[in-house]
């Protein structure tokens, strides 16, 4: 699934965006607002896809938008400060200029979870690429059934997105679990990991899409939990990460065995790579 | 409003378990509250009760000298608290901290424990059902410890 | 092959010729054809002798080319010998291949100017300031060149610097009449004989009726070219001792993979022991990725200049050698040259095949020449068959 907002004749040619706004979310984590320096719609993109955000004389990278896709005057991500480019893109000011390549790759199964229950499971910096699905079904309330967030994250500073996850609980149908792995002085939440929420979760597995984002570590053990609690692996689905250089298929880094996570994904049906998941070194 | 006696006999851990002890667990139930901030039990204290929360949020803390004590987990509705006084020395290991205003099913442990000693056929169903919350525990415990989360690998 | 349309596969196709399908052209006369070709504007690439291998390199006459040399291949060695006579081609592969221009290890995409907080993309340089015509081209080559277009022009997106060099480029495809020990062509359906779309199909023979080239056009371009030289017509005999000497040359070659079944094979011998006999050998120096004229992996590379105000990004080949070629967050994901060079031999021979609807192998045997250790593609694949070790010691 592409869109056209990327350029048609050389998908490698950065547009310009504006920074509008750069919030922070937790220590290391901050939010990066961007408009399409020439207006209109450059901020079309189907949740769950990515782009290629270039910092002049730096690099490039893949971030995964994390804003509403209603929103198409605007692209919004949430980058983690890890390394050389991260901390690049985290330190652009209001008014700098990033370059944009995308949106590429596949997207959540937002059309197919129709009519059923969405249960979002997400981990640490997991939860930015699910935010885009969260705010569809929310938007589009009728056309989903329960929503269950289900949110782990390491410790309470490093939780994303605060106050909309409160916000996000007081939507009918709709239940938002957080816990962290390690509490601290004055967590009143969960402790423990992410699979200990699921006991807690009010789910109806075999009417329920599940979509899961976070280390790959994590996301097994969400697997193998989703999956004890009686959800059909074809509704299970991940978003996988692998090193990219293009984004667009031709420099061959991001290959999952015979899968091109920049293009068959970053969002694949678990039955997709169910086998490959337990292969060391894939 | 639920009585003792089908919330017990209806939890998983006790399903499947004779009818006569079953009974017997209940004879000897009582409700209890805890407010937050409340210790239910700290580490070194004798282990005779456990219990099954209804309402609220327990942590599982770790007392450590010089530290304020370290949540390594918390227990919410329908998880059962303590399995220390199941197995010798029958001290509690851990501190177990109010989070949240609880309520809880108290359950004779040491009356229990009696019982698995006199009768072996109950001391193994008992155990089996330990075995899998501690199995459970142990697994996210694993987890936790991978700190998948961090920036450094 | 009409300029902009890439056939992808299929026997070299004629359309609009007007000359009979086969044409002799004296080895005399090939000097005018490379003239012609410099007339038309094209740089003319073809196989020259350099630092004891034969490289590709531009050509303006017949003597540039490798008169009288061939090579002898093995494992982990290669040499130029002496003929006996004075063929033109009379070699197999050397270690470059057409993708040395048509997907050069070194491109720039762009440029981009700083103005204060802004910049500005310039997407110059695309276009490459001359056409190639490759003179030269053997079978497997042409194959690979096809299987590239797939890879960069026929899927969700178009590489455009790849789709400009090669709609300009005119290939003149000299099939072999012998093979070299490392070759597998015949195996892989890639050759001796030419598939699929090019400019002009050249033969080369030595003997009794002097030396000469058969010649077929396989475009207008080609036909157009053929008219501008003295060709006279192809005889009966002419035509089947190209056809033998194609045979010849598949029947020379003591290499072969066995395909079939190859995708299961691969896919589900992940955690086969020979990985790791495999991976006490390989020295993951990545010569096999730089040698395969298939292998299209690249990096990207920013840099700006000492002022900040200017940055460029450049393309460069890369190899699933490197450890950094999958590196993510928290370290790379194949680290052991066991993951490395199973990666690269399921891709080639299996993924591929999932990805892009063939195999990515067309059997040329470079990665087999210069391997410094001597791994050899058709032995491993056969070990992984026969559930055990065979062939290199």
């Amino acid at each position: 699934m592409t869109m056209a907002t990327t350029s048609v004749t050389d998908p490698m040619l950065p547009r310009p965006y504006l920074v509008r706004e750069v919030g922070k979310e937790t220590p290391d984590t901050f939010t990066l607002t961007l408009d399409p320096e020439n207006g209109a719609n450059g901020g079309l993109f189907l949740p769950g896809q990515f782009s290629m955000l270039w910092v002049f004389g730096v690099g490039e990278l893949p971030i995964s938008i994390s804003g509403d896709p209603a929103l198409p005057d605007r692209l919004v991500y949430t980058v983690r400060s890890v390394g050389q480019a991260t901390h690049a893109l985290v330190s652009q000011h209001v008014g700098d200029s990033v370059g944009v390549r995308g949106p590429f790759g596949a997207g959540w199964p937002a059309q197919a979870a129709r009519g059923r229950d969405v249960i979002v499971v997400a981990g640490g910096i997991g939860l930015a690429p699910l935010r885009p699905l969260i705010y569809h079904v929310l938007r589009n309330r009728q056309d989903y059934g329960r929503l269950v967030v289900l949110y782990g994250a390491r410790s309470p500073r490093e939780l994303l997105y605060r106050k909309e996850l409160a916000s996000w609980a007081r939507h009918r149908e709709t239940q938002v679990l957080v816990t962290v792995d390690y509490g601290g002085l004055g967590w009143r939440g969960h402790v423990g990991v992410v699979t200990t929420l699921f006991k807690y979760a009010r789910l109806q597995p075999a009417r329920s899409v599940a979509t899961i984002c976070g280390p790959e570590i994590m996301m097994r053990f969400v697997t193998r939990e989703l999956e004890t609690q009686g959800l059909a692996r074809d509704d299970i689905y991940l978003s996988m990460e692998r090193n990219m250089k293009c984004g667009v298929g031709f420099c061959g880094h991001c290959q999952y065995e015979k899968h091109f996570v920049c293009k068959d994904g970053p969002v694949f049906r678990y039955e997709q790579v169910r086998s490959l998941l337990e292969k060391y070194e894939l | 409003m639920e009585t003792l006696e089908r919330i017990i006999a209806k939890h998983p851990f006790f399903v499947g378990l004779d009818d006569g002890f079953t009974n017997l667990m209940v004879s000897c139930a009582s409700n209890v509250r805890f407010k937050a901030g409340d210790y239910i039990f700290k580490e070194g204290d004798p282990a005779n009760t456990f219990y099954l929360i209804r309402e609220g949020r327990v942590a599982v803390e770790v007392f450590a000298p010089q530290h304020k004590p370290i949540i390594v987990a918390t227990l919410g509705v329908g998880e059962i608290l303590g399995w220390s006084w199941l197995l010798p020395p029958y001290h509690w290991k851990n501190h177990a901290h109010v989070v949240e205003d609880t309520r809880a099913i108290a359950l004779d442990g040491k009356c229990l424990r009696t019982k698995c000693e006199q009768n072996h056929d109950l001391g193994y169903e008992v155990l089996k059902r330990f075995a899998r919350i501690i199995e459970q525990r142990l697994e996210a415990t694993r987890l936790q410890l991978l700190d998948v989360y961090s920036a450094r690998r | 092959m009409t300029a902009g349309h890439v056939l992808a596969t299929g026997e070299a196709t004629s359309p609009g010729v007007s000359q009979p399908a086969f044409r002799v052209l004296d080895a005399s006369q090939l000097q005018k054809l490379i003239d012609e070709l410099l007339r038309r504007d094209y740089e003319v690439i073809g196989p020259t002798v350099r630092d004891g291998a034969i490289v590709y390199d531009r050509v303006s006459s017949v003597e540039d080319l490798p008169v009288g040399w061939t090579d002898e291949q093995e494992p982990g060695h290669y040499r130029l010998k002496r003929r006996q006579d004075q063929a033109l081609f009379g070699y197999a592969v050397g270690p470059q291949s057409c993708k040395k221009y048509l997907h050069p290890a070194d491109a720039r995409l762009w440029s981009a100017e700083r103005e204060g907080s802004l910049f500005r993309i310039f997407n110059n340089d695309t276009q490459p300031k001359q056409r190639y015509a490759f003179l030269g081209v053997r079978a497997c080559e042409l194959m690979a060149i096809a299987l590239q277009d797939h890879v960069l022009l026929d899927e969700s997106y178009r590489d455009p610097n790849y789709g400009q060099r090669r709609a300009g480029a005119f290939t003149i495809v000299m099939q072999c009449t012998q093979a070299a020990a490392t070759c597998f062509c015949a195996s892989m359906g890639a050759g001796p004989g030419a598939r699929g779309g090019c400019d002009l199909v050249f033969t080369e023979l030595l003997g009794p009726k002097g030396h000469r080239f058969v010649v077929k056009a396989g475009s207008e371009r080609g036909d157009e070219l053929l008219t501008a030289l003295e060709t006279s017509s192809a005889s009966e005999e002419d035509v089947q001792a190209v056809a033998t000497a194609l045979q010849v040359a598949a029947s020379q070659q003591v290499r072969s993979i066995d395909t079939s079944g190859i995708k299961e094979l691969l896919y589900e011998n992940f955690e086969h022991s020979q990985w790791d006999r495999l991976a006490a050998r390989c020295l993951t120096c990545a010569n096999c990725t730089m040698v395969c004229p298939t292998c299209f992996c690249t990096t990207v590379e920013d840099m700006s200049d000492v002022t900040g105000n200017h940055a460029e990004r450049w393309r460069r080949w890369d190899s699933c050698f490197t450890l950094s070629f999958s590196y993510i967050h928290g370290g790379s994901i194949r680290t052991s040259a066991k993951a490395r060079y199973r990666q690269w031999m399921t891709h080639k021979l299996a993924s591929w095949i999932d990805q892009f609807g063939t195999s990515g192998c067309v059997g040329c045997g470079r990665c087999i020449t210069w391997c410094p250790v001597g791994i050899d593609i058709t032995a491993e694949v056969r070990a992984l068959r026969e559930g055990g070790e065979h062939g290199n010691p």
